[in-house]
């Protein structure tokens, strides 16, 4: 396989652009792996491409029922950002920060990371209380933040309703300047060729239908292409999660309910960076190509259908506007739905399970998408070793059991409310 | 938009309703810790029928449970919730 360079596209100018070859390879299954990946999805190809580069394991398979990347992977609104308030979360996703800021170089692949600023609003007092403290939390676990005054976000994002009667008034923000945006599908992408290149089968139209069991453990899966042999079998498969796990009796702490989202027409560049409201719940930021992107509540009840109701991005839509009043001229391109695995605390699941051989990386309610990097390399050392990396530890299956939950919205067990 | 049949107020829009949780993860008294553990912080979540309480939020309160697919979202029964209706 080539190498993507400067130098190869300018010799494609000359031969019409006829020397690119298919990134990765369509294989058929081999009678059984060392690893069988179920979910080829940005997390379940990174954690192929870290057992093969780090680990040294390329007895891979990674099996997607479709196509790779068309789950949630393509599904979200491709925020990049580690701006949270506890420490496992600040260390886990600050930790895949950094793998994102040198990823495009170490997948040969441009997934055009660009960290833009992720900006959250504060609109009152205690809004500001609260930015406060979650940018102190951040800063003494050495993630950056700054705390900015009206006027600095005002001369940052010069479209938001900054006047005193608007209708959700700002009084600043709480910026992480390191956060962004990525391409969602040269995420996918990147890995699957660079996992590839080390001999990972990326097995597409390959759907689980069950697992093979030996006793209590699990030794291969079942698919819509035959039977398949496993060593360790990683369940990566996101809002299906509940479903993939029943079927090896295991009942998870997870309700798959749709995220929605929608993109506008393209414009002139007129968002600069990310914008949040978290006392709203809302998203928005531009894409390299001109459409705004917007999103805001899950839909809150459960769904397995990948589509919403227009009364939730209605909400979203209506947040946004009187956030940045000039998006109402704007005309809607597209809205998509997802199916993430709600967790009873609002953070994700990566570790072992109770059944032998069977791993488990979901819950990732509606932040997985940033979290691709170190989701693969944390399920990747968890997979090799048998034991998990001291990053995930503290996201095991067993700390419901525990009272050892990580509730970053401090809500309780109730999937539908975080 | 799901189009609910309230036991109390005939067929109303979803916009008027809330979902509450699965009848399954309803602790009742007397629960002993495992149960509890299993009925507060699992579910059976399947990509089908299951047991859900709902409530008619912004129109005569009431709760309910309703019965429904989770990928064709088709309304298999509605019924009142009473004391009979809980595990």
């Amino acid at each position: 396989m080539t190498k993507y360079s400067a130098l190869g596209l300018l010799r494609g100018v000359f031969n019409g652009q006829s020397h690119w070859q298919p990134a990765w390879r369509d294989p058929e299954p081999k009678a059984s792996y060392d690893i069988v990946i179920i979910g080829g999805g940005g997390h379940g190809l990174a954690t192929a491409y870290y057992l093969a580069s780090v680990h040294g394991i390329r007895n891979i398979a990674v099996l997607e029922k479709s196509w790779i990347g068309g789950g949630n992977t393509g599904r979200n609104t491709t925020l990049v950002r580690s701006n949270y308030r506890q420490k496992p979360l600040h260390d886990f996703f600050e930790f895949g920060l950094k793998m994102w800021e040198r990823l495009s170089d170490e997948l040969n692949y441009n997934v055009m990371f660009s960290p833009r600023g992720a900006l959250m609003l504060g609109h009152s007092d205690s809004d500001m209380a609260m930015l406060a403290q979650r940018g102190d939390a951040m800063r003494v676990d050495r993630i950056d933040a700054e705390l900015l005054s009206r006027d600095q976000v005002a001369k940052l994002e010069p479209q938001l309703d900054m006047s005193r009667d608007a209708r959700f008034p700002i009084d600043g923000g709480l910026i992480q300047r390191r956060g962004g945006t990525a391409r969602h599908d040269a995420v996918a992408w990147g890995y699957a060729r660079a996992a590839d290149q080390l001999g990972v089968d990326i097995i597409q139209k390959c759907e689980v239908t069950g697992f093979v069991r030996q006793g209590d453990a699990v030794v291969g899966v079942e698919t819509s292409r035959g039977q398949i042999g496993a060593g360790r079998t990683a369940i990566c498969v996101a809002g299906h999660s509940g479903h993939v796990a029943a079927m090896a009796g295991l009942k998870l702490p997870v309700e798959s309910q749709t995220l929605q989202a929608l993109v506008t027409e393209g414009v002139k560049p007129m968002i600069n960076g990310v914008i949040m409201s978290q006392s709203l719940h809302c998203y928005i930021s531009q894409s390299d190509k001109g459409g705004i992107v917007m999103g805001g509540d899950p839909d809150n009840w459960p769904s397995y259908a990948q589509r919403g109701q227009p009364m939730v991005t209605e909400g979203a839509i209506a947040q946004a506007i009187a956030l940045v009043p000039a998006l109402s001229r704007l005309r809607m391109l597209r809205t998509w739905g997802g199916v993430t695995d709600m967790s009873f605390d609002g953070s994700p699941i990566i570790g072992t399970t109770p059944v032998p051989n069977l791993f488990l990386n979901g819950g990732w309610c509606y932040g997985g998408f940033k979290a691709t990097p170190a989701s693969g390399w944390t399920y990747a050392h968890t997979l090799a070793t048998g034991t998990p990396h001291a990053l995930n530890a503290p996201f095991d299956l067993g700390r419901f059991a525990r009272g050892d939950t990580i509730d970053e919205n401090g809500v309780g067990p109730m999937p539908n409310h975080r | 938009m799901m189009l609910i049949t309230c036991p109390h107020c005939g067929p109303r829009a979803q916009a008027e309703f809330t979902y509450e949780r699965t009848v399954d993860s309803v602790v009742q008294p007397g629960t002993d810790p495992a149960g509890a553990m299993e009925r507060l912080f699992t579910r059976a979540n399947p990509r089908g029928l299951d047991d859900e309480i709902w409530r008619h939020t912004f129109g005569c309160r009431a709760w309910l449970v309703m019965t429904r697919h989770r990928v064709t979202h088709a309304i298999e029964a509605i019924r009142a919730v009473g004391p009979e209706a809980l595990p």
